[in-house]
């Protein structure tokens, strides 16, 4: 009789812990996006992280929750690095104003891929999304005059940033992350409490069942266009800090496989989890950082990782993790 | 003995390619009835429902719901005007809980687009979601995913997502479909209780299935109307007879 108390004891724990922290998912979420770059080595590696788990985060709003798979995120997170560099070098805003104007660069460019894109599904989703955002890639590379071309936008150079009375150095590698890591936090709650809004439930009610949605009264394509435009501001938001972080934005941050690896960092932390695509980021750059200390082959080697994960781990490093406590 | 025509099919014929499925088909629904359409298959039952419902136009005709041609309205906004539907296949939520199922089709009719409040303060959904599940028994299934009830329970919660629009006209396709004898027994009862505080349009193979339940009858063949009447004059009906004649499921 007592050993089966305690079972139900213990079975009942586990969903109130899990229960607590769903609740409390963005209050922890920032406190690991706080904590961890003091516990990384490498500060570069640190910024990385939080500028692509963003990204992913962002990219996991269509993916995850809403059940499209886009294959053109690089042109919003592109877009947001470009509209926040072009702003800031041509027309020398404040860097903050730039970082708005990534945002808002990323949510227009996605308005208009979702426009096109959210008539199609599936396979072909993912084709015209590709083939939008290499469209995209072809504009920046060609108009040389505000963009760089093949030579990237250069001059994104923050040093100094003032904050009211305060006087920030940017070049420290460990205040230039922590300047990222409060805009990060910042995202985290507003993906946070979109997931939880009504629109949230809608974006499920449509990733569940299209026809059955529409018979409920939810207009699919509206759904599905807003949705996208959301994860454009988000990706927009990592394409700024991302070019923010490095000063520059190289031309590469348009091209296909900026979207695919978003892709493979999400599958890897777990699509449709809230921290999972962080994670999965985490994981990426990590591996990608030591692997590489020790070969110039490390995309052989996470690839590998890739490939065991989806075969082994379908719902990736954190949603397996879940998983096994919800058990 | 019934009121005006809540909806009505005007003159619908509609072709694929050469093949029509359905030619010149008029018929109305009087409000507060419960009306049956039947008809062995192929007779052109699934795409009339599709075309009441609006799933697809008609090549020719129209369908008017309370004075309204249906033709420019898209999907999405039958359930505002007052329709809901359960498909054929069913159609539920899976991997959300039976509970957040309802609750999610209710606020579909008062929260849509709201990026911002948190969900669970909309306390009144919970509220009307709960009773919808006690009126159609799954209760007590709330927290399991929707997707792991077995097929009556999941056609009974179709219904209570449909009900959720607080329909005035409630359309169902074979509501019955791949259920045991208990089942159906069980979903005919509910469609009664239904049936008595809206109108239902309910297509049905099964004619001995809705004999007992329903107003009128439409009998369906070879895409036209071949018998429109109540229950007694449909079950007198020579030719009515003569199209069921040998099938296993004849009155």
């Amino acid at each position: 009789m007592d050993g089966a108390g305690s079972t139900v004891a213990v079975h009942a724990a586990r969903p109130d812990l899990l229960a607590f922290a769903t609740r409390h998912r963005a209050t922890l979420a920032a406190v690991a996006v706080l904590v961890f770059p003091a516990l990384l080595p490498f500060k570069a590696v640190a910024a990385d992280v939080l500028v692509y788990g963003l990204f992913a985060l962002g990219f996991n709003l269509v993916y995850g929750y809403l059940g499209l798979l886009s294959f053109g995120h690089a042109a919003l997170f592109g877009g947001g690095a470009y509209a926040c560099g072009i702003v800031f070098t041509r027309f020398g805003v404040p860097w903050w104003a730039a970082v708005g104007a990534g945002v808002a660069g990323g949510a227009v460019i996605a308005a208009v891929i979702g426009a096109l894109a959210i008539r199609t599904r599936g396979i072909y989703f993912a084709m015209v999304t590709l083939a939008l955002a290499q469209c995209v890639y072809y504009a920046a590379y060609e108009a040389e005059g505000w963009t760089g071309g093949e030579n990237g936008l250069r001059g994104v150079d923050v040093s100094a940033i003032t904050l009211g009375p305060w006087h920030v150095d940017f070049v420290n590698p460990l205040t230039r992350v922590y300047v990222i890591a409060a805009f990060v936090v910042v995202a985290l709650f507003a993906v946070s409490r979109v997931l939880a809004s009504p629109f949230g439930a809608a974006m499920e009610a449509v990733r569940e069942n299209e026809a059955r949605a529409r018979a409920c009264g939810f207009d699919v394509r509206a759904t599905r266009w807003l949705a996208f435009v959301l994860s454009g501001a988000v990706c927009g938001l990592a394409g700024a800090l991302h070019a923010l972080t490095i000063g520059i934005v190289p031309v590469e941050t348009l091209t296909y496989t900026t979207s695919g690896l978003v892709v493979m960092m999400t599958l890897l932390g777990g699509m449709g989890t809230y921290f999972g695509p962080f994670i999965g980021a985490a994981v990426f750059l990590l591996l990608e950082n030591l692997v590489s200390l020790w070969t110039v082959h490390w995309q052989l080697v996470v690839g590998l990782a890739f490939i065991a994960c989806v075969l082994f781990f379908p719902r990736g490093v954190w949603g397996t993790l879940l998983a096994g406590l919800r058990r | 003995m019934t009121g005006d025509a809540i909806l009505r099919a005007e003159g619908i014929t509609c072709r694929f390619g050469r093949f029509t499925a359905l030619r010149d088909v008029s018929a109305s629904f009087p409000r507060g009835a419960l009306t049956a359409v039947i008809g062995p298959n192929g007779a052109g039952k699934s795409t009339f429902f599709n075309i009441l419902s609006g799933s697809i136009p008609p090549t020719e005709g129209r369908v008017v719901y309370e004075g309204r041609d249906l033709a420019r309205t898209p999907q999405h906004r039958y359930a505002r005007l007052g329709i809901a539907k359960s498909f054929q296949i069913t159609t539920v939520f899976p991997s959300l809980s039976v509970a957040e199922c309802v609750r999610v089709a209710c606020q579909a009719l008062v929260s849509r687009y709201d990026i911002w409040r948190p969900r669970a303060r909309l306390t009144a959904l919970d509220d009307e979601a709960a009773a919808l599940l006690d009126t159609v028994g799954l209760w007590d299934k709330r927290a399991r995913p929707a997707g792991l009830l077995a097929h009556g329970e999941q056609r009974a919660l179709e219904i209570a997502m449909a009900l959720a629009a607080r329909p005035r006209l409630l359309l169902l396709d074979e509501p019955t479909a791949g259920m045991s004898p208990e089942e159906t027994r069980a979903m005919m009862q509910l469609i009664l209780r239904l049936a008595r505080e809206r109108t239902v349009v309910l297509v049905e193979h099964k004619m001995k299935l809705v004999m007992g339940i329903s107003d009128r009858v439409l009998v369906l063949h070879h895409g036209e109307v071949l018998a429109e009447g109540t229950p007694a004059d449909i079950r007198g009906d020579a030719t009515v007879r003569r199209v069921y004649l040998g099938q296993r499921d004849a009155a």
